[in-house]
């Protein structure tokens, strides 16, 4: 088990450490049960659920780009119903910190899973996935409007007394503005960022690399990117926020902490290496050590400026 | 339950200008490896290639008193990622991880075991004909390829008391033609009474058609498909695979149902119009 002074408090959402599995990059966490002790890690944030099952684009579905990769999987998934029946067992009986990733064609549908979720023992925390850039419907048409964002959230709010955490896109002007939103609306926590949306072409043929033509690009590539968006959400918002976006070692982690961000996310490297959690926990423990740190959240935030007392987002 | 392996290069067989055979330190695997799994290779340190590929183990490698020494995986260079695997020298490393997947159930005597190999297909054939021999299995492998230099460890399989049927696209070996001529002729010839069970693994479209042949002569196919994948763990969902599911078709992950699937169950004109 992690160290004790790894713990992190997410509004009312607790974790054994900051270092969470990434929605879309860890299945329903139960894959990884034969290799990962999942109660040792932060938390599992599940696969994105809708109230029923999908299938997803066809493929290819992914391809390589430099430092990263595009996705467009399409949210292929198993539904609420199933997840809770055949997942989420599975979830509790292995310790797991559980969030589940909540998607929706229409705000009805969000409430309505968020609502399946809340009954049942072992959900700890809902991600509000209103930032897929893959599907045509719902998701990231919340995300890019801030008053999709606002009348998602608070309609959700309503719903459930589970912690509250809006994934936001990167794929706006000012992604400051969408975390103050989900703030007004009544979440715990934001997490952000998901994927760029990009794109890939195949040259000889002229054809688009993905069969969806768009897909999300995610990896170590966006990473600058992402820090500097938790650093702009950081100085907007008082909500708790988990970072993501390119974590593949323990001070990529702690960019994103320094930035601002409470947690993080780890997606992208854990295809290139399922046993990472590992590498990371001790890693960000033994920065502790070295830098005299007594708890995770003695560092959130704590970005040194030079020569400037404010932030320049605040100036 | 996979390892993450960081193995060193033992060696590295060129067999042409694009194939060769990669040995590779990691005895955890080969030890527990099955007939037709795979494994995820990451081929350099960094972030170019970023993801790990997936690849059949080829041949699982014994020291002289017996004791499992690593794998090898038959490569064939296509882009950065085989053109490093082709271009490794000993003693350099790179991370495996597996083994993975749905392995190959080997056929026991009185069937019979047709093994169809298209190209750098060969690769999972090995470890399930050792499989075969062990189980007293008699075997065939077709074998198809360009030309005859395109044709790799053809004897290996044969003193293994494999009978060969090797085709080649020019004809410089064997008989002229794709492999499906030989094994369209073997299944025709074939009393209805004697079981046969086919394993294919090749381009998709030949698996495809060593499908319909295993169909319409109503014999079990099994292909093994390589299809893009991203962490062979059954968390991305890219590798995904249409099968028939009542009426219509479900996509599942080729990491974790296959790479080894019924052919009867793939739902061919999906993954062709794809692939």
């Amino acid at each position: 088990m992690p160290s004790p002074r790894l713990a992190v408090e997410i509004g009312a959402l607790r974790l054994k450490t900051p270092i969470i599995a990434a929605s879309g990059c860890f299945g329903y966490g139960v894959e990884y049960a034969h290799a990962v002790d999942l109660a040792s890690l932060g938390g599992v944030a599940v696969k994105g659920l809708f109230l029923a099952e999908r299938e997803g684009h066809a493929p290819p579905r992914i391809v390589e780009t430099p430092g990263g990769m595009l996705n467009a999987i399409g949210l292929q998934g198993i539904g609420v119903h199933r997840f809770v029946r055949e997942k989420l067992p599975e979830l509790r009986r292995l310790g797991a910190t559980t969030i589940v990733n909540v998607c929706g064609s229409t705000i009805d549908e969000y409430c309505e899973v968020s609502r399946v979720l809340s009954d049942h023992e072992g959900v700890h925390a809902i991600e509000l996935n209103i930032s897929c850039p893959n599907i045509k419907e719902g998701g990231i048409q919340f995300g890019c409007s801030l008053n999709g964002t606002y009348d998602v959230v608070s309609a959700v709010r309503k719903v459930t007394s589970l912690p509250l955490i809006p994934k936001l896109t990167p794929n706006v002007t000012d992604v400051a503005s969408f975390a103050r939103a989900a703030e007004e609306a009544g979440s715990d926590a934001i997490s952000l960022v998901n994927t760029f949306l990009a794109m890939a072409i195949d040259v000889e043929t002229r054809r688009p690399k993905l069969t969806n033509v768009m897909g999300g690009l995610s990896g170590p590539a966006i990473r600058p990117i992402a820090v500097r968006m938790v650093y702009e959400c950081h100085q907007a918002v008082k909500l708790p926020i988990i970072g993501m976006g390119g974590i593949a070692t323990v001070e990529d982690a702690l960019e994103f902490i320094i930035a601002g961000a409470s947690a993080v996310q780890v997606g992208t490297a854990n295809f290139v290496d399922p046993f990472i959690w590992k590498t990371l926990t001790d890693g960000l423990d033994l920065y502790m050590t070295r830098h005299n740190i007594a708890r995770v959240r003695d560092l959130v935030g704590t970005l040194q400026v030079p020569g400037r007392e404010h932030a320049w987002t605040e100036s | 339950m996979p390892v993450d392996v960081r193995a060193e290069v033992l060696s590295n067989t060129r067999l042409s200008s694009d194939y060769n055979v990669l040995a590779l330190a990691a005895p955890e695997i080969g030890r527990i490896a099955k007939p037709g799994q795979f494994v995820m290779l990451k081929t350099a340190e960094g972030l170019d290639p970023l993801l790990r590929r997936p690849f059949s183990i080829f041949e699982i490698l014994r020291s002289d008193d017996g004791t499992v020494a690593g794998i090898s995986l038959l490569n064939k260079r296509v882009g950065a990622g085989t053109s490093l695997m082709f271009d490794a020298e000993p003693g350099a490393h790179m991370h495996v991880l597996g083994p993975l997947g749905q392995p190959f159930v080997p056929v026991d005597p009185p069937s019979e075991a047709w093994m169809v190999a298209g190209g750098v297909g060969l690769a999972p054939f090995a470890t399930l004909a050792e499989a075969l021999v062990e189980r007293g299995t008699p075997m065939t492998l077709f074998y198809g390829a360009r030309s005859a230099s395109d044709l790799y460890y053809e004897s290996w399989f044969e003193r293994l008391g494999a009978r060969l049927a090797l085709t080649t696209e020019d004809g410089s070996r064997g008989e002229r033609g794709r492999v499906t001529l030989p094994l369209d002729r073997a299944l025709a010839a074939r009393p209805s009474g004697s079981p046969v069970t086919i394993y294919a693994c090749g381009p998709t479209p030949m698996m495809r058609a060593v499908a319909e042949l295993g169909a319409r002569a109503s014999r079990p196919v099994f292909v093994s498909l390589e299809p893009v994948m991203g962490c062979g763990m059954g968390g991305c969902y890219s590798c995904v695979v249409p099968v028939r599911h009542g009426a219509g078709s479900h996509f599942v992950r080729s990491c974790l149902e296959g790479p080894v699937f019924d052919a009867a169950s793939v739902v061919w004109s999906g993954l062709v119009a794809h692939a």
